[in-house]
């Protein structure tokens, strides 16, 4: 496998393998931005991973006030799942116990289709009675009283069984310091586009992991392939400049969101160069057997 | 595409019920075979083709060149397509419409709206007493779609509301909103005596309101989400309906001689 060299940086034959999810997704607005985002970083923390967390949640834009329902700044949010009842469950778990909470708050559909999951339509009962309904032209909304007004929930939102998840970067560079600039700068990079999260703490993950371990009650375990302190002693898949590897998670809408997310990530790496960035980039599979979706690294250059 | 038109002759002898002059009744019919159609409301027999002068085109769009205030039951049961009446129309125009448009530019008599479950209603003059209501017998009114009147409404506009929004942009008469089961009713200019008599649930806002009744219950001045979310939709309809629900409101709970969960709202 002769690597592809673009701007000095190493790119591998290689392809990310993703999964199909479930996704949906919901606007948060509040009577400041800050607000807004508190909520909405507060319902989307603690999902990194569908394994541990039961969903995958992010953070996908900010909606300045005069592009949202009821005027005030919003926060798109992406919330991702393996399956309907899963990602139901979550959606309400959170909203119920991030936003509804949060001062100020109000929570809109944002996303289009005929599938659709309840959101306000389960919350309002909250309200003890005292929720109201109200609905406007095809959309559906409830009030619920809360102690510093009201909650103000759309019944239900959309659901999308098309959604992808897995899509990935593996993203390798001679230190930590330089490796991590890298890293930032595709997620900053990778934030850009719609319809995309990146999971992980900051969009980075540093424990990629492998299938299977050693132990019989792990599922998964170090990818050791990858770890630079185990270069000499595993089967390694790692040069003799690599010291550091960062990978990039992103859960997208649909199928062509992800791909463009990696072709913006890689996009950035490779203007940095591998003098202050990235020497090499590649991409996590499981050989092609299991994810339907495959982004080829060589498909997605500038 | 060209409307379908059909242009008034001249005003007709006796009221007429023009239910048949729908979308979904014309549709496929020729021209020679609408102008057949009957629609006498005594024992003289009356046909489309002697009162109106028929303009072939889409039975989708229907126009009325010249109205008047006896053609009744102008758009009933209206599932879909336009109907725009250039002048007057009687009684009950789109009762029991589920979709589609229904635009009168002149005014209207009672019972406009009634009972509609769907689309929208636009009157450009005054509509008669019970906007919205149900017929005699019926348990709910309106129960979805908009209904925007620019002038002023009778009496009793909204009643028994379960769903949908009314705006009425001019004055209302006596109790607006009467037996609201639920939904949204907007009155811009004066309102006549005790707004909300008997409501359940369901919101009336009144920009010009006169005496708050008496079974109705301060819960001081508030800036609700919900009205900023509705001044949003509503502004396409009506600027004077945006622009009141755009302002803190004092929200007047009631009726407590019903089920007192309907709120009247008012500008602070």
């Amino acid at each position: 496998m002769r690597p592809i060299k673009k701007n000095g940086v190493r790119i591998d034959d290689s392809f990310a393998e993703a999964f199909p999810m479930r996704g949906t997704a919901i606007l948060i607005t509040a009577p400041t931005r800050r607000w807004s985002r508190q909520a909405a970083t507060t319902m989307t923390g603690f999902a990194t991973s569908v394994i541990g967390c039961g969903c995958e949640a992010g953070i996908d834009c900010e909606r300045p006030s005069n592009s949202t329902p009821d005027g005030r700044p919003g926060v798109r949010v992406l919330i991702f799942a393996m399956s309907s009842d899963g990602l139901q469950a979550q959606l309400i778990n959170r909203a119920g116990q991030c936003v509804l909470t949060s001062p100020g708050s109000a929570c809109f559909a944002d996303l289009d289709g005929a599938d659709r999951l309840p959101i306000g339509n389960d919350l309002r009962y909250f309200g003890d009675g005292w929720q109201v309904s109200k609905k406007f032209g095809d959309r559906h909304f409830w009030r619920i009283p809360v102690m510093d007004g009201e909650f103000l929930c759309e019944a239900t939102t959309g659901l999308t069984k098309k959604a992808v998840g897995g899509g990935n970067l593996l993203i390798m560079g001679a230190n930590q310091e330089t490796t991590m600039r890298a890293a930032e700068q595709a997620v900053a990079a990778m934030n850009e586009v719609e319809d995309v999260i990146l999971p992980f703490p900051g969009g980075i993950v540093r424990s990629g992991s492998k299938v299977g371990s050693k132990y019989k009650t792990m599922m998964a375990s170090t990818n050791d392939a990858y770890c630079p302190t185990l270069r000499g002693a595993v089967a390694t898949s790692l040069d003799a400049d690599i010291g550091c590897v960062l990978e990039i998670v992103i859960d997208g809408l649909t199928e062509e969101s992800v791909g463009e997310a990696m072709r913006a990530g890689l996009a950035a790496i490779i203007k940095l160069g591998p003098e202050h960035g990235a020497v090499r980039v590649g991409a996590g599979n499981y050989g092609g057997k299991l994810g339907p979706f495959h982004y080829h690294l060589k498909d997605l250059l500038p | 595409m060209k409307p379908f038109a059909f242009v008034l002759r001249e005003e007709p002898e006796q009221r007429l019920d023009l239910a048949p002059l729908v979308p979904h009744l014309l549709n496929g019919k020729a021209a020679k075979d609408i102008a057949l159609i009957e629609l006498q409301t005594t024992r003289e027999r009356v046909t489309v083709g002697d009162i109106f002068k028929i303009r072939s085109g889409s039975t989708d769009a229907i126009y009325f060149e010249g109205g008047s205030e006896r053609f009744d039951n102008i758009g009933r049961e209206l599932k879909g397509g336009e109907i725009v009446v250039d002048g007057d129309c009687g009684k009950s125009p789109g009762r029991k419409m589920a979709a589609g448009s229904l635009i009168v530019s002149g005014s209207c008599g009672p019972y406009a709206g009634s009972a509609m479950s769907g689309g929208r209603l636009e009157i450009g003059g005054h509509a008669g007493s019970f906007l919205g209501a149900p017929a005699d017998g019926e348990m709910e009114g309106m129960t979805g779609g908009v209904i925007i009147v620019r002038g002023d409404a009778g009496d009793r506009a909204g009643d028994r509301l379960r769903r949908g929004t009314i705006v009425i942009e001019g004055s209302a008469g006596n109790y607006p909103g009467s037996r609201m089961i639920a939904g949204t009713l907007v009155v811009i200019k004066n309102c006549g005596a005790l707004p909300g008599y008997l409501m359940r649930r369901g919101t009336i806002a009144l920009a010009n309101p006169p005496d708050i009744p008496p079974t109705f219950i301060e819960c001081g001045i508030h800036e609700l989400v919900f009205a900023n979310l509705f001044a949003r939709l509503l502004s396409p309809e009506s600027r004077a309906a945006a622009k009141l629900f755009s302002r803190p409101l004092a929200r007047y709970a009631g009726d407590m001689a019903a089920l007192g969960k309907g709120e009247i709202l008012l500008p602070a």
